[in-house]
């Protein structure tokens, strides 16, 4: 294959000649330095090429050789625990290679081809497999048992021989008999980001997935499969809710991507992790974490590339069969990262600068998420949920790349800056906010939590709207316009919002509620409402509201969300409370009247 | 010797094409010599086949297609750095400014400078105290933050900047500082106002100064914030400093880069600004910051002002989404007479939680810091209830709430230009002004601190 020529730089864009062999989306290698880029457009034997790395000193004469294969990453042990650039490099290989600085033409393959696993086979001599099959595990982590699997592309076939022990994942452990004669198996494959990885069946998704945030759990679920979005403007809490969900979601592998975003905030995830355990084994979080890092002053073309990095990693997991968290942060930033090179390619544009296409890439992302079955032989059931922040300028959610991503995606988690402001966090707006898959969820939920749970959380949402209409004649006349029955109404609507709503991340007991405390939060504060409405309805015209308001036990409500897990006993004890208190302020009532 | 071409085709604006180059390359430094023997400088923006598309930093006025020289200088533009930059003044090129003797380079380092792997990142996390309560009490500093001030005409960031750059200090640490200063199209008289204010001070002799003033060209600002932040980094990274860096103003710069883009007839993105702002930005923004197993740190305080104090204009908001926080100078506290008129609500310190507590500042500081927050905002709602129906309309709580958020204003963000409160003042005030509020509505903060720290509290 000849070598082509540079003919043109201009920022991330290279044009060069002589390149009539290459196919769209071939990787090439620029320069002597061996810069890696993807070919994006060709025009006769001239090919536009996108420079994941620093294209200054680049100039016209300089060779481009084309490697003939598309992007793509590696799988295989080794994934887990680990991070990445935007095109699978490893950042801890380039440090210890080249230090602080990212610099240039740095070689890095993904996975290490030292390091041995202990590989376990599941199947033995003899028999039968197909694509997707599971040949033997290695335990990853303490956390992720790795299934090491048959490639997609392999046809079914007998296994000849599996071997045992401590490999390399270049090293064979398995050999397969197949029509197309035999075929060796290695713990590593290698799939093209561009493509989504297949699977046999898509379904509906059911479960919630249990974020262990009150807002998110209780009123906008996302469902083991589903997508959600996060648009709102800069320091609405975007990346912390994104944290958050990365932190305690009840997935099984979370891929975290930070696209364009600050150094800082991957490496407070870095550090982070490790200290922190998953409620659930105990073991730290990093345990089940894949982190992509393609920060705001890395290139702005392997920006484009870290988003289909991450999810190709995501769906490899979920083949296995596992549920897996994708949090992408912030798809604006890879939005941009398409603008750029749509305008250094001199495209016509559509609405803001961006390209036409906007909309089909962003739908084509989101869509790689969903409940599958799996390849294989026994119909494993896997789940990519996919959460993706979204950063409108100036917090105008009528910007192009929130369209299009509200178009797809069926959880709408909206942020609002006034309520950042109040310190409200999660700041996420109870009125605007939406998620379509409640119905499909509920009645996982009955079955958990009871019919009541679905009554309250009703409920719950109905004291918020009428808090919104009642505020709104508040504003108009004062709240003494308003009927005792309707300043109660204020009062839990208020109560919800700062008691249960408000969740403080950086508390140690509050950062994480599981669902059976969801319930016990709520109900006391419902309860509350409902003896308070008892008395209120009696018409003991003369009791003083604000005294109802201040009873001490309201106090114990609010203080709820800091009573560990294990201690939940102690509401108990909050509910007969709440009759004691509200009984005796009526009986002083009622002396009164007497 | 170095070929020199006398092939210019075109002049645009800040942009000439020069055409028949052999081995130019990408972002290469260039020079234009004029027939009277001036020197200005260029950089590549573009190479297509044997036509370079270069970018004049001192403008193009007075250069002729026929007479004008140019070399390729196969280098990037490079700043020579040593120990003796301290206490001196440079351009916006970094030549000096100041009628010194030139640097005698320990090294020379590009400009661009690379990406700080974030496997190297160490995470902030030592509070700065900057002696203004409303930034160490309620948006904390921490050592390798960018803290930008967002800020409008008329309003006194410089102020706030240059009391900032005087007593800010990390507690219990005698350590090596630096104040690195980069102008960028502000006026004479601001710049002359942070440099007799480091003269009156002493900070001038651990102090790196960049001045690009109003009437210098405006392209040269797009190299000043780079000259800045390589001075820093080799402050910092190899010489152990603390360096803080103050940006002013990033509004002039991001207007440069405007003008570029315009000549070059790019698709503008909102506001005429072009698409890559966010990237551009970002590759000066996220040079702050801490390196493992390094002693220097840089941290950024980016001044900009808003145009029209909107929030949502480009340059803060896509600085905002890189910022690790603002600093909110509002024009109504400025009018209301106080100083410094920090607007605490949106003002954000992203970094403030691993900055603050046990150790660090005291226990009941993020207590205390969300609950001043949620008390101010519900105060300034009763305020706003009451301007429509009349302070009778408030219940007895918000009559409270409404006291306290004004108290707040005067007492806590309230403050000389030259006192230099400690965090145990700032926090100490704030449970003075908790004092104003009935007890159960203070429910922000764990009951230990209310019993351990709250005044006794007057019966009424």
């Amino acid at each position: 294959m000849g070598d082509g020529r540079i003919i043109k730089v201009s920022g991330p864009l290279v044009v060069a000649e002589n390149m009539g062999d290459a196919r769209m989306y071939d990787m090439v290698r620029v320069s002597d330095e061996g810069l890696l880029g993807e070919i994006i457009e060709i025009r006769g034997d001239r090919a536009s090429i996108q420079v994941y790395e620093e294209t200054g000193g680049l100039g016209p004469g300089a060779p481009v050789y084309n490697t003939g294969a598309p992007l793509s990453v590696e799988l295989g042990p080794g994934l887990i625990e680990a991070i990445f650039d935007g095109v699978q490099r490893p950042l801890d290989v380039i440090w210890k290679k080249v230090g602080d600085y990212i610099t240039r033409g740095i070689e890095a393959v993904a996975l290490d081809r030292e390091r041995k696993w202990a590989f376990v086979p599941r199947v033995k001599k003899g028999d039968l497999v197909q694509a997707g099959d599971v040949l033997g595990t290695v335990q990853e982590t303490t956390l992720v048992e790795h299934r090491i699997m048959v490639p997609p592309a392999v046809p079914s076939g007998k296994v000849a021989e599996v071997f045992s022990g401590e490999f390399t994942v270049t090293d064979v452990i398995a050999r397969l008999e197949t029509p197309n004669g035999v075929v060796d198996v290695t713990m590593l494959q290698k799939w093209p980001v561009r493509k989504g990885r297949p699977y046999k069946e898509k379904m509906g998704p059911y479960i919630p997935l249990i974020t262990g945030q009150r807002i998110l759990d209780t009123f906008f679920p996302v469902a083991k499969g589903g997508t959600a979005c996060i648009p709102g403007p800069f320091g609405s809490g975007k990346t912390v809710t994104q944290h958050q969900l990365a932190k305690w979601a009840d997935a099984e592998i979370v891929v975290y991507i930070g696209c364009g975003e600050r150094g800082n905030e991957m490496t407070d995830v870095l550090m982070e992790f490790p200290e922190l355990k998953d409620p659930k084994s105990g073991e730290p979080l990093m345990k089940r974490t894949v982190l992509i890092a393609n920060t705001s002053n890395m290139p702005v073309a392997a920006r484009e590339a870290s988003i289909y990095t991450g999810i190709t990693i995501a769906e490899y997991f979920r083949d296995m069969g596992y549920s897996v968290a994708l949090m992408a942060d912030s798809t604006s930033r890879w939005a941009e990262a398409l603008r750029e090179m749509s305008g250094r390619l001199e495209e016509m544009p559509g609405e803001e600068g961006y390209p036409a296409y906007l909309g089909s890439r962003v739908a084509e992302f989101y869509e790689r998420a969903g409940r599958t079955i799996n390849l294989g032989s026994d119909n494993r059931e896997g789940a990519l949920t996919v959460v993706g922040a979204v950063s409108p300028p100036g917090g105008d959610l009528s910007e192009p790349v929130t369209q299009a991503t509200l178009r797809i995606v069926k959880v709408f988690w909206s942020l609002d800056a006034s309520l950042a402001y109040r310190r409200h966090f999660p700041a996420i707006n109870w009125l605007l906010s939406y998620s379509l898959y409640q119905e499909n969820i509920d009645p996982y939920l009955r079955e958990l939590l009871g019919d009541k749970w679905i009554e309250m959380r009703r409920e719950g949402m109905r004291l918020l709207q009428e808090e919104a209409e009642l505020e709104e004649i508040v504003r108009l006349v004062g709240v003494d316009a308003l009927s005792a029955r309707e300043r109660l109404t204020l009062e839990t609507a208020k109560s919800i919002r700062e008691d249960f709503l408000h969740q403080n991340s950086f508390h140690e007991v509050d950062t994480y509620t599981s669902m059976h405390k969801q319930y016990r939060m709520m109900e006391l504060i419902l309860n509350f409402h409902h003896e308070a409405l008892k008395v209120v309805e009696k018409g003991e015209l003369d009791l003083d509201l604000e005294k109802l308001f201040a009873l001490p036990v309201r106090e114990r409500i609010a203080r709820a969300k800091y009573v560990p897990e294990e201690n939940l006993g102690e509401l108990d004890d909050v509910d007969n409370e709440i009759k004691k208190q509200i009984a005796e302020l009526s009986g002083e009532g009622g002396e009164a009247d007497a | 010797m170095l070929k020199e071409y006398k092939t210019v085709a075109e002049i645009a604006g800040p942009l000439m094409l020069v055409e028949n180059v052999e081995g130019v390359s990408y972002k290469e430094l260039t020079e234009i010599e004029l027939p009277g023997g001036e020197i200005r400088r260029g950089q590549v923006l573009e190479v297509n086949g044997d036509k370079a598309l270069v970018q004049v930093f001192e403008g193009s006025s007075g250069i002729n297609i026929r007479a004008a020289k140019i070399r390729f200088l196969g280098k990037g533009i490079e700043l020579p750095v040593s120990l003796d930059i301290l206490g001196r003044v440079f351009d916006g090129m970094g030549r000096p400014r100041d009628k010194g003797p030139k640097i005698i380079p320990d090294k020379r380092l590009d400009i661009n400078g690379f990406p700080i792997n974030p496997y190297a990142r160490d995470y902030p996390s030592e509070f700065i105290q900057t002696g203004v309560s409303a930034i160490d009490g309620m948006n904390t500093m921490v050592r390798g933050q960018k803290l930008p001030i967002f800020s409008g005409s008329g309003l006194p960031h410089s102020r706030l900047a240059a009391q900032i750059a005087r007593q800010a200090k990390v507690l219990g640490t005698e350590t090596k500082f630096a104040v690195v200063f980069a102008a960028m199209g502000i006026t004479f008289e601001e710049a002359e106002y942070f440099i007799s204010d480091f003269r009156r001070t002493g900070a001038i002799e651990r102090a790196v100064l960049f001045i690009n003033l109003a009437d210098d060209p405006a392209i040269e600002r797009i190299a000043t914030p780079r000259m800045a932040l390589t001075a820093a980094e080799y402050l910092a990274f190899e010489q152990d400093m603390h360096v803080l860096v103050i940006l002013t103003d990033l509004t002039n710069y991001a207007e440069a880069l405007r003008e570029i883009s315009a000549a070059r007839k790019e698709v503008p993105g909102r506001r005429g600004y072009p698409g890559y702002l966010y990237t551009d930005l970002s590759s000066i923004y996220e040079r702050a910051g801490r390196i493992k197993g390094r002693k220097g740190s840089i941290t950024q305080l980016p001044i900009l002002t808003m145009p029209e104090d909107d929030k949502t204009h480009p340059i803060p908001d896509l600085s905002g989404y890189i910022t690790e926080g603002q600093i909110i100078v509002s024009r109504d506290l400025h009018r209301k007479g106080i100083y410094p008129p920090i607007d605490v609500l949106p003002s954000l310190s992203r970094l403030k939680d691993k900055g603050i507590g046990a150790g660090k500042t005291r226990e009941d500081h993020a207590d205390t810091m969300n609950q001043l927050y949620a008390a101010y905002a519900r105060g300034k709602e009763a305020k706003e209830l009451a301007a429509i129906l009349g302070e009778a309309a408030l219940t007895e709580v918000d009559k409270k709430f409404s006291k306290f958020a004004d108290e707040f204003e005067f007492r806590y963000i309230q403050q000389g230009e030259e006192e230099d409160r400690t965090i145990e003042e700032t926090l100490n005030l704030g449970w003075e002004l908790f004092s104003l509020l009935p007890r159960a509505e203070l429910k922000r903060v764990r009951d230990a601190y209310i019993e351990k720290y709250l005044p006794a509290q007057k019966e009424d």
